[in-house]
């Protein structure tokens, strides 16, 4: 990264785009770049999918190639990877599984097909190579520092692997891997993400410490015993309480992690990061509920019949709207969290940064609106 | 005319239950074939506007004074006019078919944060907030409405009898043309209410900042038009005109002259064909409007017969369709106006069944028709009197 020697050139550049976005106008000249190609856009990001590979029965690698505006991220980051589904966009959030030390600028999201999960099953059966996806940049700060940690530890489990794989892969890239130790959880033998190159990294560096743990293989001690629990932490690793801590996984396991390294009082040690809470089932009933504006800091409490605009007003609100009954869309509202329901048709929705009509929609249990 | 009177409140109520129906169908069955839909308009529209402006460019090479062997005024003028027809298809598809239909809300349910209502841009004078609260919020939901839809006459004609007459309205045969010219510029101080304005209903200062709305967009938009891309060809048929040894100067000047004229022939093309379609959507013989006494406590169901009763729809291909923005399905377009606009033809003869099953008239027509009516109704009704037209079911 040189800021100072990319400044004059770049001003330039953006002094040159603005001149042929007043050619493009009400459009920009991105809009017309991206009908040649796609990476070349810099109103919305996007990457070409290079290749696919199937880690497990149930878990792909998806080589991405990034547009313009990309950055490099830290190993352990993750970014918001969007895919239309049926005509409809859908956001959800990948750690980055490959090193940045890569050379053909490209990097892999590794995506295990969850129970249910619409997005995540459509990445890994339907995607393809050729397809584009609208990307955002890297994010978290679940990362590894630039100085080297001493001795960290990992634990992971399942697709929890992902970031930590990012990790492992730039340290021995840079050739400065130093002593790990390594705990993984997966269900069997089979369904290790990444299981080959974990057991050939821990053959060839004997700092590397991989204790790979099943949870479902039958055997002699009983299933739950072999979940996390601080006696298995103590004999594959006493010194814990000393060393850096990544753990990444479900968020029984992360729980459980976060209590013990609390009670030891060495919180400060231990970085998690957490996959994105599961979407509450949507209730069936009408269920009354809180509904927070954010922007205008009010909470209310919702009957699960009341619309949305009417709530708002009732607490001396005035958002913007118009026709009052579902037609103009002038009352549309970004939906935050959680579930709201089309008073018209009975859906719920419960997507967020989804767009609601507030004039027709009830809360459905509790919501969070940008209003 | 107002309100049916041979249906009864459940029977309208059953009507829009009906209407109701047919809309969660359709909207339940919104997928992946939309999307491909709008994306691939898109694409061609953005394909045929930049195409059409490197056409223009192209055309330069056979201007006379460039004294090269194939050059001629004939060939020159095909060529420049080929551009311009593909930059004005260009903005007929971006106002109408892509446009319109995006701020409708048409293609919000796709989420996709490049197509949605609330930050489209269009390529026409008018502000997109700006059209869509005098469209979105105030036509649609008080189509036909004496005194409340704006857009019955737009302020300046008398479209239907029931309009007293003023002598202002003996002029409007010549209104009705430059309207139809100039139709962007009417989009775009139709939210500002100029009539009242003048009548002094409304003040200068409560516009101001609608107005300064206007100017920044127009402003843009001209700079485009008129001034950059014009002065871009020009540009670069200097070292062309240098390597030739003809009079750099000159040649620079008729293109540029050359190029604004033919951005002003697409601007033109689609202020005439936006005008005609979007007059055919409420004006033709047999359209019907309403008092506020017939919408008062008015419910959805009676929402749906009002929409029904002051749409006209006009007939055609495809092509026509799509280049109409689907607005030659404007009653489909009044009940339902955020479906996706690809959707239309497909529920029309559902809609036109069931206006027969409840002995309500299904205004369609062919082009002719429908603009022969229209036109013959402001020429008619620049005089006072005029007979109300009812349409037979």
């Amino acid at each position: 990264m040189q800021p100072q020697s990319q400044a004059g050139p770049r001003t330039l550049l953006s002094r040159f785009t603005a001149l042929t976005d007043a050619f493009a106008y009400p459009l920009r000249t991105s809009h017309y770049l991206e009908l040649v190609n796609p990476l070349w856009t810099t109103h919305a990001l996007q990457a070409k999918v290079v290749s696919v590979w199937d880690e497990t029965a149930d878990a792909r690698t998806i080589t991405l190639k990034p547009g313009r505006n990309w950055r490099s991220h830290r190993p352990g980051q993750h970014l918001r990877v969007g895919v239309p589904i049926g005509g409809m966009h859908y956001t959800r959030t990948y750690s980055i599984s490959s090193a940045p030390e890569s050379e053909d600028e490209t990097f892999t999201i590794t995506v295990k097909a969850i129970g249910g999960g619409r997005m995540s099953h459509h990445l890994v059966r339907n995607i393809k190579p050729g397809d584009y996806l609208p990307i955002g940049v890297p994010q978290g700060d679940f990362y590894l520092p630039d100085a080297n940690p001493v001795e960290p530890l990992f634990i992971s489990a399942g697709s929890g692997i992902t970031p930590i794989m990012s990790m492992l892969r730039s340290m021995v890239a840079q050739e400065r891997l130093p002593h790990v130790t390594h705990i993984h959880y997966a269900p069997h033998t089979y369904d290790v993400i990444f299981g080959q190159e974990l057991q050939a990294l821990a053959a060839k560096h004997p700092r590397y410490q991989l204790h790979l743990i099943y949870t479902r293989e039958p055997g002699e001690t009983a299933s739950q015993k072999r979940h996390f629990n601080p006696e298995i932490l103590n004999s594959l690793c006493p010194d814990w309480g000393t060393r850096d801590t990544w753990a990444c996984g479900p968020q029984g396991l992360l729980d459980t992690v976060e209590a013990h390294w609390h009670q030891a009082g060495v919180a400060r040690q231990l970085r998690t990061e957490r996959f994105r809470a599961q979407v509450a089932a949507a209730p069936k009933e009408v269920t009354a509920g809180t509904v927070r504006f954010t922007a205008s800091g009010v909470t209310a409490a919702s009957d699960g019949v009341i619309n949305l605009l009417r709530l708002a007003e009732d607490q001396g609100l005035n958002p913007p709207h118009g026709c009052r009954m579902g037609i103009c869309h002038g009352c549309d509202a970004k939906l935050t969290a959680g579930c709201v329901r089309d008073l018209r048709t009975n859906a719920l929705l419960n997507e967020p940064g989804a767009i609601v009509q507030i004039c027709v929609c009830a809360a459905a249990g509790d919501a969070e609106l940008e209003v | 005319m107002g309100m049916p009177t041979h249906l009864s409140n459940a029977e309208i109520e059953e009507f829009g239950r009906e209407m109701d129906a047919i809309r969660n169908e359709v909207m339940d069955s919104r997928g992946a074939a939309d999307r491909a839909y709008i994306l691939k308009i898109i694409r061609w529209q953005r394909s045929l506007a930049f195409g059409g402006r490197i056409v223009m460019f192209l055309s330069l090479l056979l201007l006379p004074a460039s004294a090269l062997p194939y050059a001629g005024w004939p060939q020159f003028i095909a060529v420049l006019g080929l551009g311009a027809a593909m930059l004005g298809i260009a903005k007929i598809l971006e106002n109408m078919e892509i446009g319109h239909n995006v701020m409708h809300a048409q293609w919000d349910w796709m989420r996709d944060p490049n197509i949605q209502s609330n930050t489209w841009e269009w390529d026409n004078v008018c502000p997109s907030d700006q059209w869509k609260h005098s469209h979105n919020v105030v036509h649609h939901t008080w189509t036909n409405v004496f005194g409340k839809d704006p857009d019955i006459g737009y302020g300046v004609l008398r479209v239907t009898p029931q309009q007293r007459w003023k002598p202002k309205y003996l002029i409007q045969p010549v209104t009705n043309f430059f309207l139809n010219i100039w139709f962007q510029w009417g989009v775009a101080v139709h939210d500002v209410e100029p009539d009242k304005l003048l009548s002094g209903e409304k003040s200068i200062a409560s516009v101001k900042h609608l107005l300064r709305g206007i100017a920044q967009k127009a402003a843009r938009q001209l700079l485009k038009d008129y001034v950059l891309w014009p002065a871009l060809g020009a540009v670069i048929t200097v070292p062309f005109s240098l390597a030739l040894d003809v009079d750099a100067g000159h040649i620079a000047l008729l293109a540029f002259l050359w190029i604004a004229g033919a951005n002003a022939i697409a601007n033109l093309m689609r202020n005439v064909w936006s005008n005609v379609i979007i007059f055919c959507g409420h004006f033709p013989t047999g359209v019907q409007h309403f008092t506020k006494q017939d919408v008062e406590g008015e419910t959805r169901a009676r929402w749906y017969v009002r929409q029904l009763l002051g749409s006209c729809n006009i007939g055609g291909g495809k092509l026509f369709h799509i280049l109409s923005g689907n607005l030659s399905h404007q009653i489909e377009h009044h009940l339902f106006p955020d479906m996706p606009s690809n959707r239309y033809p497909e529920v029309a003869p559902r809609v036109k069944a069931m206006a027969a099953r409840y002995r309500l008239p299904y205004n369609t027509g062919s082009l002719t028709r429908q603009f022969g009516t229209t036109t013959w109704t402001i020429w008619r009704l620049a005089f006072p009197g005029g007979r109300v037209h009812a349409l037979s079911v």
